[in-house]
């Protein structure tokens, strides 16, 4: 993750007590206890508990964890649906916990659109006048705000459905009208509150990848909550993820999997078709020796022979892969009294970029016993997969 | 050592002294209007030949409940005038509409303050159990001095007796509405006023329609009881039969409060399925 991108919200130090003395409940927080001790000493239940994170212009985060974990108190804490007790949550520069009844208003027009667990649609409404609810309360003229719930319907694929009321329709396209509100007001975060969970399993899973591609068309921040890993890791950016109230890991689906910051998360995973989520990555190894172009035969010959392998990648001054030597090849050069290895190189080999799924790979593997080469968006060369680097890989992940 | 007796009703009764002759003019004022109003919808009614009136509430009757509703109000106006109790029918429906509607004048923004405050809803509460459980004679005692015998007095009394379920149901109706729909009017920005009419108003209004209805029941039990202190129509009716002891006058009179009531409760329920 490039964290250089442009910070869209800022949480910080956040925390929620549910109950009449908060800064009590803090306190014994600050003295190290956690929540059960102090639900027990205090009768406050400490919800969320020094929360820092960064939600990232256009990308999409999801907050995972059980029931019981936060995660619901702390989406709501972003557009102060629920007071925060202390710490600050910063989007473009305004302090949202501190922000006077007007300001707030203003705030939540201007940056967040929400989608609901049950959809939480008007059924007094149609599906075109819930559609522009959004856009009513902030007051744009009606033939526009009209034909804004036009597209976005039309963006769902619910085109023709204007009419209906929520009733008349399914799980699936409630939940779409859900998400066309959210859209219809572009605000400019998309909160979405385990959208898909009351949904069944295929639907959800038909969801998540038309989340995925208006996504990848729209670039919105987006803080996703899930309860569901598989979810998570199927379409988050980046995790944050939850225990009793605290963050107990942020990183990439990939990182989440491969290095479980404890035992929890390592619970957490198992059971996770790792190898549909595993990449080219994580079973790669650091190359033990590559030639360069510039090499003659004798010096990529006596490399291979220096690491005991039988053939070597060949880069070029700036690492980018040029190619494979066959030590056969070499020798033949040798013999042929070339000064030069290009000649002799084959292409016959696979190459994959890092993320390529590691079932992929395996394919591979059929004919040629190569290495697979990994490389990078610039060609470069990064390191190479072995079979039995996959095969352990996929066994690892099975045993968990 | 005896303990000596509260005198609650010295108390009560200075009250309401001190309430009478203070705020004369307000009741003067309140009487006058209302006495203007009950004449003007009085005459409003008589003015209209039997025939035309019994014609015009079957029609509604048709288009807010259907065929059979309207056979029903046909047969059951038509016994009332057969019986000759078509003028105080209108008189007693004149108090009940009036009556009904300045409960619901002042049901409406009390219930809905009851519902977004629960300060206000603790101290509401308890004032309607009070209201709805007093004998309802009671009320007719302090109308008088405030408002002086007849209709207007009847007016009051009534207000007070069948205001609680308007009330109630009106703040049930907006608490009853989900929280997440209370949570995506938030969520999208929605300042009270939206929250109020574009979101918790429409959805109670099935509820509030229901308070309406038991308003209008009470009303009219209450209005035939208001009898006593001189409110005219079917109630007086009834109170005479029972003064000359002739059973079957009052049973006539009582039969006819009963179509009314029946078919004011059917107009107001069709009106509430329509809603839906």
């Amino acid at each position: 993750m490039d964290e250089t991108r442009p910070v869209k919200i800022k949480v910080r130090g956040l925390s929620k007590v549910f109950g009449k003395q908060p800064q009590k409940a803090i306190e014994l927080r600050n003295q190290g206890m956690k929540r059960p001790e102090i639900l027990e000493k205090t009768g406050q239940t400490l919800g969320l508990s020094n929360i820092s994170f960064d939600v990232y212009e256009g990308e999409l985060l999801v907050i995972m964890g059980l029931s019981g974990s936060g995660k619901s108190t702390l989406i709501r804490c972003l557009n102060r649906l629920i007071e925060t007790t202390e710490g600050e949550i910063i989007i473009d520069g305004e302090n949202i916990p501190t922000l006077k009844e007007k300001a707030l208003l203003e705030c939540r027009r201007r940056h967040f659109s929400m989608v609901f667990q049950n959809f939480a649609l008007f059924p007094h409404r149609t599906v075109h006048q819930n559609a522009e609810f959004g856009l009513e309360i902030r007051g744009v003229e009606k033939a526009e705000r009209h034909k804004i719930a036009h597209d976005a319907l039309k963006q769902v694929g619910l085109e023709g459905w204007e009419d209906a009321y929520p009733n008349q329709l399914s799980g699936g396209m409630q939940q779409r009208v859900g998400l066309a509100r959210a859209l219809a007001n572009d605000a400019t975060v998309l909160l979405m509150d385990e959208a898909f969970s009351a949904l069944d399993p295929l639907i959800r899973k038909d969801m998540q990848q038309e989340l995925l591609q208006l996504q990848s068309k729209m670039q919105k921040t987006t803080v996703f909550i899930t309860h569901d890993l598989d979810e998570a890791l199927n379409i988050g950016d980046r995790i944050v993820l939850l225990k009793d109230g605290e963050v107990v890991q942020i990183g990439t689906p990939e990182e989440i999997l491969t290095k479980p910051a404890d035992d929890y998360v390592r619970r957490f995973i198992e059971g996770v078709d790792r190898a549909r989520i595993l990449t080219a990555e994580s079973a790669m190894r650091p190359l033990r020796s590559t030639a360069r172009e510039s090499d003659g035969p004798r010096t990529a010959l006596h490399r291979m022979r220096d690491h005991t392998i039988d053939s070597i990648y060949v880069v070029d001054r700036d690492r980018r892969l040029i190619g494979l030597l066959e030590a056969d090849a070499a020798s033949r050069a040798i013999e042929e009294g070339s000064d030069s290895i290009i000649p002799y190189l084959t292409q016959d080999f696979r190459k994959v970029p890092m993320d390529e799924p590691l079932h992929n790979l395996f394919a591979m593997f059929s004919e040629k016993s190569f290495p697979i080469a990994v490389i990078d968006q610039q060609e470069q060369l990064l390191g190479v997969v072995v079979k039995g680097a996959v095969l352990d890989e996929l066994a690892r992940a099975g045993e968990q | 050592m005896e303990i000596p007796r509260i005198p609650l009703g010295d108390w009560i009764e200075s009250g309401l002294t001190w309430l009478t002759s203070e705020f004369s003019m307000v009741t003067r004022g309140i009487s006058r209007f209302t006495q203007t109003g009950i004449d003007i919808l009085n005459d409003g009614l008589f003015w209209l030949p039997e025939w035309a009136l019994l014609g015009l509430i079957a029609l509604l009757c048709w288009r807010l409940g259907g065929t059979r509703l309207a056979i029903g109000a046909i047969a059951g106006l038509a016994l009332i005038w057969n019986l000759g109790l078509w003028e105080p029918m209108i008189e007693t429906l004149t108090l009940v509409v009036f009556a009904t509607l300045v409960a619901i004048v002042i049901a409406l923004p009390v219930g809905i303050a009851a519902a977004l405050s629960n300060r206000l809803y603790r101290v509401i509460m308890p004032l309607l159990d009070f209201m709805q459980t007093m004998p309802a004679f009671v009320y007719l005692i302090p109308a008088i001095p405030f408002f002086g015998i007849g209709s207007v007095s009847a007016i009051f009394a009534t207000v007070i007796f069948s205001m609680p379920p308007a009330i109630r149901f009106t703040t049930l109706g907006i608490r009853q509405v989900p929280v997440e729909l209370i949570e995506a009017a938030d969520a999208y920005g929605a300042t009270r006023g939206q929250k109020l009419f574009k979101v918790q108003l429409p959805l109670s209004l099935p509820t509030v329609m229901a308070g309406i209805n038991q308003t209008i029941m009470l009303a009219l039990s209450m209005v035939v009881i208001a009898a006593m202190i001189g409110a005219d129509g079917l109630g007086s009716e009834v109170w005479r039969a029972i003064q000359r002891l002739r059973p079957g006058d009052g049973f006539e009179a009582g039969i006819a409060v009963v179509i009314l009531a029946m078919l004011l409760d059917r107009l107001t329920q069709s009106l509430r399925k329509t809603r839906q």
